[in-house]
């Protein structure tokens, strides 16, 4: 494996990662209307994510710097030509924070309920928009020889962009509620187990559509699959992941169900990742512009830097992350100084 | 007003906004270590009152600094691709390296340090609150390198592909410690911990003049305010000058830009106040006679370099660094007296709480404290102008050129918007949570502390579920719980 082979894989699986930790919180934030009806539940809601959520986002954060630092070109033209896109990711997270930690800083139903709306709404936006810029990024975007990305906000909701981001939407909804499995108890427990097949038929649904979609209409991504057919190991564990989720619910088996969607979560988006490499902007001028991660990555020099620091850092990483992880695990309660 | 312009105004902006809170930050982190300490060896609940008061305002602040903290590596890509496309190689590194590190030590352990006061016991607590604050600084450590970096370039090489400059990384290590970069960090931590303390002094001396909470306020006092005047007077004497001096011998230019100062000039004159007209190429104003030749180069008689010595199109917008050098040179000056005078009544006879004029001027601190900061920034970035990395690569050939007036417009409106409101709910809640006060006893004791876990030993046998230990209690349920 070359250096940016390593740095194409090691991005995906940040993002990945990101997607997985940062979802579940996303997923709770999407049914925290739906499935929490007191104040009590809803600040249990908060609460169960409360020590983690801030932890999450850290991984978006160094997603963009590696991509910054690994493939400085792609980082480029991709935030620049998504312009609107990111700066609606960012108010949307900006929101989220606010909405989370300012909730229950103060008494009075208005307050409180209009943040608990803010909450939702910001936590399927950001699903959404990543989706949205998934689907464009699989689609192939009006790139030019500069690397400079020509596309209007309008032309980055076409059909095809729109159905990821609603799947977005659905993955990580299911992803919350197996999630919240282990964390609530009681009626809330009760709700958000009974929110979770119908999730589930929603997702499928989708997932379906969307891959669908992607083998009939995206014609540079269905080409990778057939050239080599070992990317179809992506597609096809994460049927399996998602299989497993379903029994794991049946059975009660509350961590292995969030194991399984999380292994959904990650498979597909390796799905799409294989389906993409080795390039990571694809141009619908010319095949000849496409941003590859051999012409887009920086020089090997800096890749084997930050590899360095990859190796040193992410172990510790993992293994604290681990640690606080276990230490708030079980059933949340609120205390004092929850939120 | 094109897309560039609203682009260096909207950077401007958010940066502005952003650095309001990681200094408060990790300056109240530092109070918070010191409260700590005297936790452990006191075991006065005081001190653990104090504690969860004081975290649940940096709570605030962490928040705020962290969804303002995603925006400014966003914005890299969104409005500056071409400086993106430029300094990549060397700059994404050192934004990875500082995810990597300081991030998610932070993220990881402030969950353990906001969450953990009443399911830690006094060490662990103390023990996660170090890592958060050690993570904090590392994280300036890393974002500083890379302003360094882009000051005073080093380590690297120009290559050309493709019509268009990039620097590539010849030296990690000479990348990370350019020459500016050790002046820098100093200045900027001592900034920091001086804004910390100015919080807490701040807070403490208002509930001494509204006599309330008056032992916690003293106890408040009794840290920040020896704290405050020692690094109130190090950073003008010290690590202010030392920054100084940096400018002075990588950034002759904007040194002159800074000061005002048109023609070479020997025994060169430090203006405490005045005005540019830039026009008329004239300085005028309040300044003490050769004092800026003595401090940039150690004699009184010793040649500056005027601006008229460089190329005009090399020079940074004179009048506008001029007054944000000079804002914060003032108010560096102000709060070292007021650090002085407040320890001195402090330490006579404790004479500081029965003289309300010294009270409200500690008050203020946080406020001055603050203000030096923003324009200490505004001083360096403004004054790197028209380079966005010195003497390689103009802020205008770092823009995206893809971008319409119209797109950056409205995101500046939303920023702006946005933040107005951030700003306002910050100091909404914070005025709520200091008008309320520290949280009563019983419910900051609401687990007893020798209950609570205080070594990783405890953590692995009281909640670990692999334990056969009769004392060991059911993991779900820590001891502490209070459901309201």
């Amino acid at each position: 494996m070359s250096l940016n082979e390593v740095w194409f894989v090691l991005f995906a699986m940040i993002i990945g990662g990101y997607l997985i930790l940062d979802g579940f919180d996303f997923g709770v934030g999407i049914v925290h209307l739906i499935a929490a009806r007191t104040d009590t539940e809803r600040r249990l809601m908060l609460s169960s994510i409360g020590p983690v959520w801030d932890g999450n986002e850290v991984w978006i954060v160094l997603g963009g710097g590696v991509l910054f630092g690994a493939f400085p070109l792609v980082y480029a033209a991709l935030f620049s030509g998504f312009y609107v896109a990111f700066v609606l990711v960012l108010l949307a997270l900006i929101l989220r924070t606010v909405a989370i930690e300012f909730r229950s800083k103060h008494q009075g139903g208005r307050w409180r309920l209009s943040w608990d709306v803010v909450f939702a709404l910001a936590s399927a936006a950001l699903p959404f928009l990543f989706g949205v810029a998934f689907g464009n990024i699989l689609a192939g975007v009006d790139l030019d020889e500069q690397g400079n990305v020509h596309e209007s906000f309008i032309d980055l909701l076409n059909p095809y962009a729109l159905l990821i981001g609603l799947t977005a939407i659905a993955m990580f909804a299911l992803h919350g509620l197996v999630f919240l499995t282990m964390k609530t108890e009681e009626e809330l427990e009760a709700r958000v187990r009974s929110l979770i097949p119908r999730a589930m038929l929603i997702f499928f649904t989708l997932t379906t559509v969307s891959v669908v979609a992607t083998a009939v209409f995206q014609d540079q991504v269905s080409d990778r699959f057939l050239s080599d057919y070992w990317p179809f190991v992506f597609p096809a564990t994460a049927f399996v992941a998602f299989l497993t989720c379903v029994r794991m619910v049946r059975a009660g088996q509350d961590f292995l169900a969030f194991v399984a969607s999380s292994a959904t979560v990650g498979l597909l988006l390796a799905s799409g990742g294989a389906g993409m490499y080795p390039n990571l902007l694809i141009s619908s001028r010319s095949e000849s512009f496409n941003l590859t991660i051999d012409n887009a990555a920086s020089a090997s020099n800096t890749l084997e830097v930050m590899l360095v620091v990859a190796v040193i850092g992410m172990p510790l990483v993992l293994l604290y992350t681990s640690g606080v992880y276990y230490f708030f695990r079980g059933k949340t309660s609120l205390g004092p100084d929850s939120y | 007003l094109d897309a560039e312009q609203l682009s260096r105004w909207q950077f401007a902006f958010t940066a502005s906004f952003h650095f309001i809170f990681p200094p408060l930050a990790m300056g109240l982190g530092l109070m918070l270590i010191a409260i700590g300490i005297a936790y452990v060896r006191t075991g006065d609940p005081k001190w653990r009152q104090l504690a969860f008061f004081w975290t649940q305002v940096y709570g605030l602040i962490f928040a705020l600094g962290v969804a303002t903290g995603v925006v400014q590596e966003f914005e890299f890509g969104l409005n500056w691709a071409g400086y993106s496309r430029f300094v990549g190689n060397v700059f994404g590194s050192l934004l990875a390296a500082e995810g990597v590190f300081a991030f998610f030590l932070e993220g990881g352990f402030l969950g353990l340090m906001l969450f953990g006061g009443n399911r830690l016991g006094p060490k662990l607590w103390l023990g996660a609150t170090s890592v958060v604050v050690f993570a904090a600084h590392f994280s300036a450590i890393w974002i500083v390198m890379a302003n360094s970096w882009m000051q005073t370039p080093d380590g690297y090489k120009l290559v050309t592909s493709g019509g268009a400059n990039r620097a590539e990384m010849t030296d990690f290590l000479d990348v990370m410690f350019t020459p500016s970069f050790l002046p820098h960090i100093l200045h900027i931590f001592v900034a920091s911990w001086l804004a910390g303390s100015a919080l807490v002094l701040s807070v403490s001396a208002w509930y001494i003049l509204r006599n309330r909470h008056f032992e916690l306020a003293r106890a408040g006092l009794r840290i920040a305010m020896p704290v405050f005047a020692v690094l109130a007077v190090l950073q003008v004497a010290v690590f202010g000058a030392n920054q100084a001096v940096s400018v002075t011998n990588h950034q002759e230019v904007k040194l002159a830009a800074i000061e005002g100062l048109w023609n070479d000039q020997d025994c060169a004159p430090l203006y405490l106040f005045g005005w540019v007209n830039e026009s008329a190429q004239t300085t005028k104003g309040v300044s003490i006679p050769c004092l800026l030749s003595f401090l940039s180069y150690g004699s009184t008689d010793s040649t500056v370099k005027g601006l008229n010595s460089f190329d005009q199109d090399t020079w940074a917008p004179v009048n506008l660094s001029f007054q944000a050098y000079h804002l914060m040179i003032d108010i560096a000056m102000l709060l070292a007296l007021i650090g002085v005078v407040g320890a001195a009544l402090y330490y006579w006879k404790s004479k500081l709480f029965r003289l309300r004029s010294a009270l409200w001027a500690l008050v203020i601190t946080v406020v001055l404290s603050e203000l030096a900061i923003t324009s200490g920034w505004w001083t360096t970035e403004v004054g790197r102008q028209p380079w966005v990395v010195w003497n390689l690569l103009r802020t205008e050939d770092g823009v995206s050129t893809t971008l319409s007036t119209g797109m950056v417009a409205s995101s500046l409106a939303m920023f702006i918007l946005l933040y107005a409101i951030l700003l306002g709910l910050f100091l909404y809640l914070l005025n709520a949570k200091i008008q309320r006060g520290p949280s009563p006893l019983e419910e900051v004791e609401a687990a007893p502390v020798s209950s609570l876990p205080d070594s990783l030993r405890d953590i692995f046998r009281r909640h670990g579920p692999m334990t056969n230990e009769p004392a060991a209690q059911p993991a779900e349920t820590p001891p502490d719980e209070v459901k309201p």
